[in-house]
């Protein structure tokens, strides 16, 4: 049971990085610790701003 | 190697950058990196990077090589009947893993040395955004996410003409020897770099005019390799309603997907794309009873000539459109069913195992007259199969988002060369995919429409026609097979797409379902593609479009505002403009399009790598190390004379089907005899398109070998002044000591466990961040 829920958590894991789920955790994280004192944007605005990066900076998918 | 001169030259050259932990530009110098004495090391130390060789070690390895010498014996030396396609899994597998274990790892210790004392971009530009050390497994799916498209599924179907072996042959040891090891390099020495991308890696070692070169030849090339997978879509679902009904279905479930995660859950990428796969699901299965009522026909049965025209629209709007609108959501669901579809295909065939009828060599591999793509097994085998052997395209994701990600230096092993391994695997099993079905149904869904004329009585007849052994086509069989997989018909299906769908739907069928499921399995398959497809023609114009407000910005510098929209949607349209005419031309081509064109979004891509690997060897060289510079030079010679001779085929042959100027000359000449049909022209404004047609081909042919001959010459020129001074100045960023520690591949050795646990202890305010949390 508690091999099932580790692979269950591993799979969890795996996949929400590999997609981007983390992306604001890790934002945050980086933040707290690099800039303590300046102030983190809530997700939704993190979002936007990465988007908005995204359409200025676009970069390639493969054939 | 090197002389006294030129090491002053380097001594200088180090001196000159900031910081004294700089190494000297070339030769063997090692930078002086001094570690926090408070934290444990940052690299596994020298003495256990070096593998102690156990019995059961020993054993696996002898196995491993036992077991690829049988595979390989199979399909190249026993020639019975068939061949199971296990045996493809086998040679692929067993020759990856050797390659991967011995090749890549000489790469590492005598060409690149990466160092893991020094820290990587993602640790010395963290900015939690783009420079983010991310964890290995997560960014070896991230980047093969990135590199694998529809290159690889195309290809080895249209090579397949030629027999199994050839195309077996070139994608494995392409990639161990090319493929493979361009993307690590290029992968590596962009890290070195900051990330830089490959144009400014080639300005920096080619000088100006090695350098704009290079840049333009990306432009040209990224606009080819957008028209001709734009045109692979329109073949697909050309005459298909369900296609063209499930495909358009994409737009809105994705629209969705962006209103979703901007407005109400923004961040929860995993569910969205869940649901959106499940949306998609739906409107594969709708795609069938729409397909089937006469309202759904008629509407949604296009013609080819208008569903190009949808996709120059669809392409302009979607590359205006802000990011999170439609790309980025359709990014999601195209990463999502890539790599599920990928493990099922490989589960499907290892579980059914099918027989291939298909020759080795097929009647084709001798000639240059094969239908479905012209031309000699030498060099256009080398170009029709490029991504999944060796794709230059790789070398522009190996230089811009993964670079950044990259945690610790020895992980770009695991990264450039494994992720191009597992793209080369995909490859494989599209070639399988294709050799599954029946020849005399290949041949008919791959001959252009001018030599089966688009009907079923054509195609047999030209099938028959072709004297191959053991096919002889019925129209039962074309009719049924279109049945099974609910088209009207799947004669001349050109592009590949179609063939693969049909090879898919097939084994999965076995597998899964029966005949009753083939349609659905088959326009799984089709969406597949079209997803891949269609985020390529997206982010392709969008990139291309930033390339070209660059380039205007030189002249005009209010073009280089990437806020100012106007000068965007000029940039957007006047490259939507040139891939569009290209397909255009493909889908009106009285030719047959994909046949005369596939071979130059080949070459393009080729040449493309040739750029990369000239740029890299042009480094490898001012790093001084010329002992292992072959390593490099070997595949950039084959890939050069491969790109060289295939363009000169197609600009000087005097075969028509094989040379643009050629056919060109013979259509024009018929034209001022005043002749009303030739060839396969039946009319004269075919027989004037065929002439236009030909030109434009025969133009970008003798742009793209120019461009690249400048770069390669430039390649050579640089490498030799090195060699002379025994290495040159080093454009890589100052070295920085590392914070962190993290293992090197997939499974973690004894000694980098070690070190693991021994980081695990540090104090968790001491130790670095990572994504991932």
């Amino acid at each position: 049971m508690a091999g099932v829920r580790r692979g269950w958590a591993a799979l969890r894991w795996f996949v929400t990085s590999l997609m981007g789920d983390t992306a604001y955790a890790t934002y945050v994280d980086h933040q707290r610790r690099v800039n303590p004192d300046a102030a983190v944007p809530d997700e939704r605005t993190f979002w936007r701003e990465r988007f908005a990066e995204q359409d200025r900076t676009p970069g390639s998918r493969c054939c | 190697m090197g002389n006294d001169a030129g090491r002053q030259d380097r001594a200088r050259a180090g001196s000159k950058r900031d910081g004294a932990l700089q190494p000297a530009g070339g030769g063997e110098a090692e930078p002086v990196l001094v570690q926090d004495p408070e934290l444990p090391p940052t690299a596994v130390d020298e003495a256990d990077l070096a593998p102690r060789w156990t019995p059961a070690k020993v054993i696996l390895w002898v196995a491993i090589a036992l077991l690829g010498g049988l595979a390989w014996t199979m399909l190249a030396l026993v020639r019975g009947e068939t061949v199971n396609a296990i045996w493809f899994v086998f040679a692929a597998v067993c020759t990856y893993l050797i390659a991967y274990r011995f090749y890549s790892k000489l790469i590492e210790r005598k060409l690149l040395r990466p160092d893991d004392r020094r820290a990587t971009p993602a640790e010395y530009l963290a900015n939690g955004k783009d420079f983010v050390p991310t964890d290995r497994r997560v960014l070896y799916g991230h980047h093969f996410a990135a590199i694998a498209g529809a290159g690889p599924l195309v290809g080895p179907v249209l090579a397949a003409q030629m027999g199994y072996l050839p195309g077996t042959i070139w994608i494995i040891i392409g990639v161990i020897l090319a493929g493979a090891v361009q993307d690590y390099l290029v992968l590596f020495f962009s890290m070195r770099r900051g990330g830089r991308s490959l144009g400014q890696m080639a300005r920096d070692e080619l000088g100006v005019i090695g350098g704009t070169a290079a840049i333009i030849a990306t432009l040209a090339i990224m606009v080819i390799i957008v028209a001709i997978l734009a045109l692979v879509v329109v073949n697909a679902l050309g005459e298909s309603p369900w296609g063209v009904f499930s495909v358009s279905m994409t737009i809105p479930i994705a629209l969705f997907m962006g209103v979703y995660l901007r407005f109400i859950r923004p961040g929860k990428i995993t569910e969205i794309s869940i649901i959106g796969f499940v949306l998609l699901m739906f409107a594969i299965v709708a795609g069938g009873w729409v397909a089937e009522t006469e309202w759904g026909a008629a509407a949604f049965t296009l013609d080819r000539t208008v569903i190009a025209v949808g996709i120059i629209v669809y392409g302009f709007v979607a590359a205006i459109l802000p990011v999170w609108l439609l790309l980025a959501p359709r990014d999601y669901l195209s990463t999502f069913m890539k790599i599920g579809t990928i493990v099922m295909l490989a589960g499907a065939i290892v579980l059914v195992r099918p027989e291939i009828t298909v020759p080795a060599f097929s009647e084709f591999a001798g000639g240059d007259a094969g239908p479905v793509v012209s031309g000699s097994l030498f060099p256009f085998l080398f170009v029709t199969i490029a991504c999944g052997a060796l794709s230059g395209f790789h070398a522009l994701i190996a230089s811009g988002t993964t670079p950044k990600l990259i945690e610790k230096e020895r992980q770009t092993r695991f990264i450039g060369y494994g992720g191009m391994l597992m793209e080369s695997f995909v490859a494989i099993m599209a070639l399988v995919a294709a050799l599954s079905i029946d020849r005399g149904i290949y041949f008919a869904m791959n001959s252009s429409a001018a030599a089966t004329g688009g009907t079923v009585e054509g195609a047999v007849a030209f099938v028959n026609s072709l004297g191959l052994a053991g096919v002889n086509l019925t129209p039962d069989v074309l009719t049924q097979t279109a049945a099974n997989v609910g088209e009207e018909s799947i004669v001349s299906r050109t592009g590949g797409a179609p063939t693969l769908a049909l090879g898919l739907a097939h084994i999965m069928q076995q597998l899964i379902g029966g005949t009753s499921l083939m349609s659905f399995w088959y326009h799984f398959a089709i969406m597949f593609e079209a997803l891949f497809i269609l985020t390529a023609v997206d982010a392709g114009t969008r990139v291309a479009r930033f390339m070209l407000q660059d380039t205007f910005g030189n002249i005009i510098p209010k073009f280089r505002d990437p806020d100012w929209r106007v000068g965007a949607w000029i940039c957007t349209a006047v490259m939507v403009a040139a891939w569009g005419a290209i397909l255009i031309m493909g889908v009106t081509d009285p030719l047959g399009g994909i046949n005369t064109l596939f071979p130059l979004f080949g070459i393009a891509n080729q040449l493309l790598a040739a750029i990369a690997l000239a740029v890299c060897m042009a480094i490898v060289a001012k790093r001084g190390n010329f002992r292992w510079l072959w390593i490099v030079a070997v595949p950039l010679a084959f890939t050069a004379v491969v790109t060289i001779t295939a363009s000169m085929f197609k600009i000087f042959s005097p075969v028509p089907a094989v040379g643009y100027w050629a056919q060109n000359a013979a259509f024009r000449e018929a034209l001022a005899a005043g002749e009303d049909s030739f060839g396969n022209a039946p009319t004269r404004a075919a027989m004037e398109a065929v002439v236009r047609n030909t030109t434009v081909q025969g133009v970008l042919s003798i742009l793209f070998v120019t461009l690249a001959i400048i770069v390669i010459f430039f390649a050579i020129l640089h490498t030799v002044r090195s060699f002379r001074s025994g290495g040159g100045p080093s454009s890589e960023d100052p070295a920085l000591p590392s914070r962190r520690y993290a293992p090197s591949g997939l499974i973690a050795t004894k000694a980098e466990k070690v070190l693991e646990r021994e980081w695990s202890t540090v104090d968790a305010d001491k130790r670095p961040a990572r994504s991932g949390h």
